[in-house]
């Protein structure tokens, strides 16, 4: 085992090339990253095979992957899939519009701080699903409950990312703004926004997170369509191995969804001096 | 140009910065400023570049009074203060307008500022030599008339500072711009400076003013420069610094 170890660290090593060497590197961390989930499947199998997982209960991965395959293979799948993306899609973007707008005043300026901000806070300690009656009882169970459920979602972590960001902007930076005697809003666009980006990036992350969650309530409340449709379905018709198979998706495409923004983020913000840019 | 008229600065805690200066610079002058650290040099120069506005007195610029920053004002601050999402060529041209050739200007300082093949490099990969000769560029780019400096170059090792001495001596003698020199370095005050400020205490006060009557560019090795130099010294009261 120690002899092993040791070509592998020397090799390397040897490597020269630095592109290479860090292509290695990623797949390392992805590779590592997959362990303990291929060990969990492979003994999730296992014992479903041998009966101590009951199939009516926990049916085995393979079952899982047949059924999704199944279920692509009649075409519907991709419906589902893109009904959920589209609800959330268009809710993470009102939600995030509205964060911006109120979430820029609130930071920036004092007045609208004192106007707004105790308003937003009071209703962020509402739980946000307890609007879905509110919700259903104004706008039916159709499109539009789901698409704002799922903005109201959204809106908080964005709105209190922006306003924190703005509000810790450096002072030394903005009077370098001050003494090239720039307006208020170059101020704002030149100094203020880029500064802001950082905590902004990561209220995006937190709230398509939370995007996500609603979707689901979204439409475990009522839908024909969609992923969430999918598990009350799978709930309806005794099937686990649809639940299970919706649930897997929900994790891929939340996967998918958050690495896309994690992309995104690491392109913009690739001049941030952190611990892990530090190679 | 610059008028200063009993001016102080005291602040919220009850702590002062610096008290009754008395100053009065006309175009194109050069005025260092000494003093030892904490006499309030930087407070000082926040004051007059219009940042900090809440000092008691008088400060003019060309008769106005000074509420906010004047458009004739530059400032070097004691730190680079480097926006660090902009790269080094994009830096430099920060306080231009959007028409004023930005890219062959700051490539024109990048090259005076010894930064070539440094273009592209973000704040974060600099020294801190470097960043601080990115933030004279960015200030010197601009030319303004009145050009405050807070210890501009520090940060350097001796020939490089020269350098950029001798840089400065250029802009001033290209704009004729009036120019405020926060030093802790005798000798580059006796090489740049027409008068020289002595601060001292805390708060600091002027405890002497110094006029240098010596044409510019001078030699650096000069003998009546030197003789100054001793009696700065002894003005400074170094051994009271040392005991501090
Ligand atoms: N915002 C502030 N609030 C309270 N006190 C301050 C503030 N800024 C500066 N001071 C005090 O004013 C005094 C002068 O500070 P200043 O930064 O002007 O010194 P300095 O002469 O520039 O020193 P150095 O040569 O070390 O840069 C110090 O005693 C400092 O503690
Ligand atoms: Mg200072």
């Amino acid at each position: 085992m120690m002899s092993v170890k040791a070509t592998v660290v020397s090799t390397e090593v040897g490597q020269k090339s630095k592109k290479g060497f860090q292509v290695n590197a990623t797949l390392k961390t992805a590779a590592l990253g997959a362990v303990v989930p291929l060990i969990l499947v492979i003994a999730w199998e296992y014992l479903s095979r041998t009966g101590v997982f009951p199939p009516h209960l926990l049916p085995a991965p393979s079952v899982i992957c047949q059924s999704l395959m199944n279920m692509s293979a009649e075409g519907n799948l991709w419906g589902h899939i893109g009904i959920t993306l589209y609800r959330l899609f268009i809710g993470f973007l009102i939600g995030t519009a509205a964060a911006v707008v109120l979430g820029a005043a609130v930071g920036y300026l004092k007045k609208a701080e004192s106007l707004f901000d105790p308003l937003i806070q009071a209703f962020r300690s509402i739980p946000s699903l307890a609007w879905v009656p509110l919700f259903i009882l104004w706008m039916g169970i159709g499109e539009p409950s789901k698409v704002v459920l799922i903005a109201v979602g959204v809106f908080f972590p964005v709105y209190l990312n922006i306003v924190s960001g703005i509000q810790s902007v450096d002072r030394k930076l903005i009077e370098v703004g001050k003494i090239y005697n720039f307006s208020s809003l170059q101020l704002i666009r030149r100094i203020i926004l880029p500064a802001s980006l950082p905590s902004f990036l990561v209220g995006l992350r937190s709230g398509l997170g939370l995007g996500w969650m609603f979707v689901v309530a979204a439409e475990l409340m009522g839908a024909s369509t969609g992923i969430g449709y999918l598990l009350v379905y799978g709930q309806n018709t005794y099937s686990p191995d649809l639940i299970i198979s919706s649930i897997v998706l929900f994790a891929i495409l939340g996967k998918i969804t958050d690495s896309i923004l994690k992309t995104f983020e690491a392109k913009a913000l690739h001049w941030q001096d952190t611990i892990e840019k530090k190679a | 140009m610059l008028a200063i008229e009993n001016v102080s600065r005291t602040f919220s805690n009850g702590e002062t910065g610096f008290k009754n200066l008395n100053l009065s610079v006309k175009k194109g002058e050069v005025i260092g400023i000494l003093g030892t650290s904490g006499c309030g040099k930087s407070t000082l120069l926040r004051v007059l570049s219009g940042l900090d506005e809440h000092y008691d007195g008088q400060v003019k610029i060309d008769g106005e009074s000074v509420t906010a920053v004047h458009e004739k004002i530059g400032m070097i601050f004691q730190e680079p203060r480097l926006l660090p999402w902009l790269k080094v060529r994009e830096n430099i041209p920060f306080g231009l307008k959007s028409d004023e050739h930005k890219t062959e200007k700051a490539l024109k300082y990048i090259e005076s500022v010894g930064l070539n093949g440094f273009e592209n490099h973000y704040p974060k990969d600099l020294s801190g030599g470097m960043a601080q000769r990115v933030a004279i560029a960015r200030a010197l780019v601009t030319a303004p008339e009145i050009l405050l400096l807070d210890e501009p170059f520090s940060a350097l090792d001796a020939f490089t500072k020269m350098q950029l001495q001798d840089l400065l001596l250029a802009i001033w003698q290209q704009y004729h711009s009036t120019i405020l020199l926060v030093t802790h370095d005798i000798d580059e005050a006796l090489y740049l400076c027409d008068r020289i400020l002595i601060l001292r205490g805390q708060p600091g006060e002027i405890y002497e003013e110094l006029t240098i009557p010596k044409l510019k560019p001078r030699g650096r090795g000069d003998a009546e420069l030197a003789k100054m130099k001793d009696q700065i010294i002894k003005l400074l009261d170094l051994s009271q610094i040392n005991n501090k």
